[in-house]
């Protein structure tokens, strides 16, 4: 156990950015902190690094206490979404930087400084000031000065949020080739739900100060715990709708019944509600028990290979289907749209999971 | 509404430019018609910005003309061009409430009380604003504030075209989708004619029914949405569009048959003798399959798996084909043996290049 956090909040005012929490993070782990704007990533993040001293609770690093220890003498380094470089300085000097800091010697300074610089596809720039380079290679010597020093926790804040979409795209294959060699704790911010997929690792589910879920990220976008984190977890957002369990008969929204079997049989008799993915909600016929609705049509987005038709449902909130291939439905028309109840998520009146999607488990 | 006509455009930032290499935006003659909703999409560096402020009048250009239908705009400054702008960072007055500032474009040009308040109560609705009418615009937060934004880019009806600059950058990936949703709605209502910058593909291709694809100061496409996935006309669009991008390999052709490392791939058309340095076939990921040996009977590229990526809604494997990488794309459900090491290509979705632009074939 490297990083424990054991009872931590922070309170600033009257508001309460983080409330007691107990995280442990494993060394040499990824670990995506996951979660819409002002959840807390930003206030976790500095209280690991002890940039900010906890309201309550203690940080254990490695069996010591360092609840307070200010971050300049702690191994830590810390990456933010605006990339810092020191502007007059060579992308050498900058990477080379905080192993002057340290005093190692000359030698082993170019040979560390050209290594990661190798890693991070920089070398034909190291002479360059960052302002002649692109905003992706400034982020990649921001990031090679982070990983240069060998720090045992490295923070990432949203660190390609600025970034192009192709250059994130490469990043998030490279990110996590340097911390298998690194053998250091990294923690990874972000809100969106399909780089911390891409990322893979573990992943912390993070809502209104508090983490939801906290397991390996295929596991906890499976089977997430509560509707909370289904909702962290889906972009677009998950589909809801209302049923019924009285004996062996489940009734979705108003007319779609079905039997209910497995572990749904098991259930108490009372209201629940049903989650589905965007993806799993489709426009063509699914065969078997899936269940059929007919909702009209808000409005249709086309990506090229896929569609996500918007659509309206009885009262319940805005559903979206995602579904590949071009699918222009107008506007103001009613469809036809199918769930297969094995792709169907349960939660009670406290929105906790009570049955998770049965292909989920099996996939 | 107006048709947005661009005659012989090109711009240079330098006095004498001597070749394309000093045009930041290379010539372009294009018509954009009323009505459509353009995305300009491409990375940094790439031409789309200049353009934008081409059209928005902040830039004159060094060559050609830019016409409103027939009204040459090319030397009117921005305020004589008719046309609304949304930029990435909310323009509010924090002081004025909410009401004010969505009237603020219509009262600077000299339109009635009666009217603003039908235009505002109008746009309120439909942006989900109307509760908040009457509150300051300080204190709400940013997705609220660029929502103003964009109620105020929208609130005139006459004018000639609505510029959006990066107008979600901004915003959480959840309103994202929301935002996007009734700016798409809005489009359809009143048939604005709107242009879209941005460098992120899914905005692009969700927003606009005409995506320009813009690459070191050239339009490399124009085209809908689908026409750019399945036929990307640069060996740039199908990597930049999609991910991940279009797998490019070195091939020799020889009528419908591709050469690749003396491996022969089946294409759809038939091709004669192509001129090109650099001639390469481009396939999809989503257009590619992973299989075992015995279901590839004399087809497929012999792989190495170097690992699959599972990313929910489906996976991403990662091969290697004699040092070259190439992706697969496996829906989620589909089950792919440990021994795959052969992938199929779709015929239909092969396409050829050759210096980078698509060769047209002939239907075999």
């Amino acid at each position: 156990m490297a990083l424990q956090l054991e009872n931590i909040s922070k309170v600033a005012g009257r508001e309460t950015h983080i409330h007691p929490m107990d995280l442990s993070l494993e060394a040499g782990t990824l670990n995506v902190l996951l979660g819409p704007t002002l959840s807390g990533k930003t206030s976790l993040m500095r209280l690991m690094a002890g940039l900010d001293k906890p309201t309550t609770g203690r940080v254990i690093w490695r069996g010591n206490d360092v609840t307070g220890v200010p971050v300049q003498r702690r191994n830590v380094a810390m990456v933010y979404q605006q990339f810092i470089n020191y502007p007059s300085m060579s992308v050498y000097e900058n990477i080379a930087s905080p192993l002057r800091l340290q005093g190692l010697d000359k030698a082993s300074i170019d040979s560390k400084v050209h290594e990661i610089a190798e890693l991070m596809k920089l070398e034909p720039m190291l002479m360059r000031k960052p302002l002649e380079l692109s905003g992706g290679q400034q982020q990649r010597c921001a990031l090679a000065r982070a990983l240069v020093k060998g720090a045992d926790l490295v923070l990432l804040d949203e660190p390609l949020a600025n970034l192009d979409y192709k250059l994130r795209e490469e990043m998030r294959v490279e990110i996590p080739r340097f911390f298998i060699e690194s053998g250091a704790i990294f923690v990874y911010a972000t809100t969106e739900p399909s780089e911390a997929l891409l990322l893979g690792g573990n992943t912390a589910a993070m809502w209104e100060g508090r983490i939801t879920q906290f397991g390996p990220t295929l596991e906890v976008y499976r089977e997430p715990v509560s509707a909370t984190t289904a909702q962290v977890f889906s972009d677009p957002p998950m589909n809801f709708v209302n049923v019924t369990k009285a004996g062996d008969s489940l009734l979705f929204g108003a007319d779609q019944s079905v039997r209910a079997t497995g572990d749904l049989l098991a259930l108490p008799d009372d209201r629940y509600m049903a989650g589905f993915r965007p993806n799993h909600l489709c426009l063509t016929p699914l065969g078997g028990n899936a269940l059929k609705f007919t909702a009209e049509v808000t409005v249709t987005e086309i990506t090229g290979s896929e569609s996500f038709v918007h659509l309206q449902h009885a009262d319940d909130a805005p559903w979206v289907s995602l579904t590949h291939g071009v699918h222009e439905l107008p506007i103001g028309q009613t469809a036809e749209v199918f769930v297969d109840v094995r792709n169907i998520y349960f939660f009670n009146a406290k929105e906790e999971l009570v049955a998770a999607a049965v292909a989920a488990k099996a996939a | 509404m107006a048709a947005i006509h661009l005659k012989q455009l090109a711009h240079s930032y330098l006095p004498h430019p001597a070749g394309p290499r000093d045009y930041a935006l290379k010539r372009i003659d294009h018509v954009w018609e009323d009505g459509r909703a353009y995305a300009l999409l491409g990375p940094s560096g790439c031409g789309k910005t200049t353009l934008l402020n081409i059209i928005s009048g902040l830039l004159q250009p060094s060559e050609g003309q830019v016409c409103f239908d027939e009204e040459d705009v090319t030397n009117l400054p921005t305020e004589l061009r008719r046309i609304a702008q949304v930029f990435q960072f909310p323009v509010v007055y924090d002081t004025m409430s909410v009401y004010d500032n969505l009237a603020f474009p219509l009262r600077n040009h000299g339109h009635s009380e009666s009217v603003v308040r039908e235009r505002v109560l109008r746009i309120a609705k439909m942006l989900d604003l109307s509760a908040v009418l009457k509150q300051k615009a300080r204190g709400l937060t940013a997705d609220a504030k660029q929502t103003i934004s964009l109620g105020r880019g929208l609130v005139r009806e006459n004018v000639a075209a609505i510029l959006f600059d990066e107008p979600l950058t901004v915003i959480d990936p959840h309103l994202k989708h929301k935002l996007r949703m009734q700016l798409k709605r809005l489009h359809r209502q009143f048939n604005h004619t709107m242009i879209y910058v941005t460098h992120d593909q899914t905005e692009a291709l969700s927003f606009a029914d005409r995506v320009v694809v813009m690459y070191d100061g050239d339009v490399v496409q124009m085209g809908t949405p689908q026409e750019l996935f399945e036929r990307p006309a640069h060996t740039f669009v199908g990597y930049f569009i999609g991910s991940p991008g279009m797998n490019v390999l070195d091939a020799r052709i020889e009528g419908n048959l591709a050469y690749v490392d003396g491996r022969s791939i089946p294409l759809a058309q038939g091709y004669d003798a192509i001129a090109g340095e650099t001639v390469e076939i481009g396939v999809r990921p989503e257009f590619a399959r992973l299989v075992r040996k015995e279901d590839a009977g004399e087809q497929g590229l012999p792989v190495t798996v170097k690992r699959i990526e599972d990313i929910g809604r489906f996976k991403i494997a990662r091969t290697e084909f004699f040092g070259r990488e190439l992706n697969v794309v496996i829906p989620e459900g589909t089950a792919v043996s440990d021994r795959a090491n052969r992938v199929l290509f779709d015929a239909q979705h092969v396409n050829v290049y050759a210096d980078g632009w698509i060769v047209e074939g002939e239907a075999a």
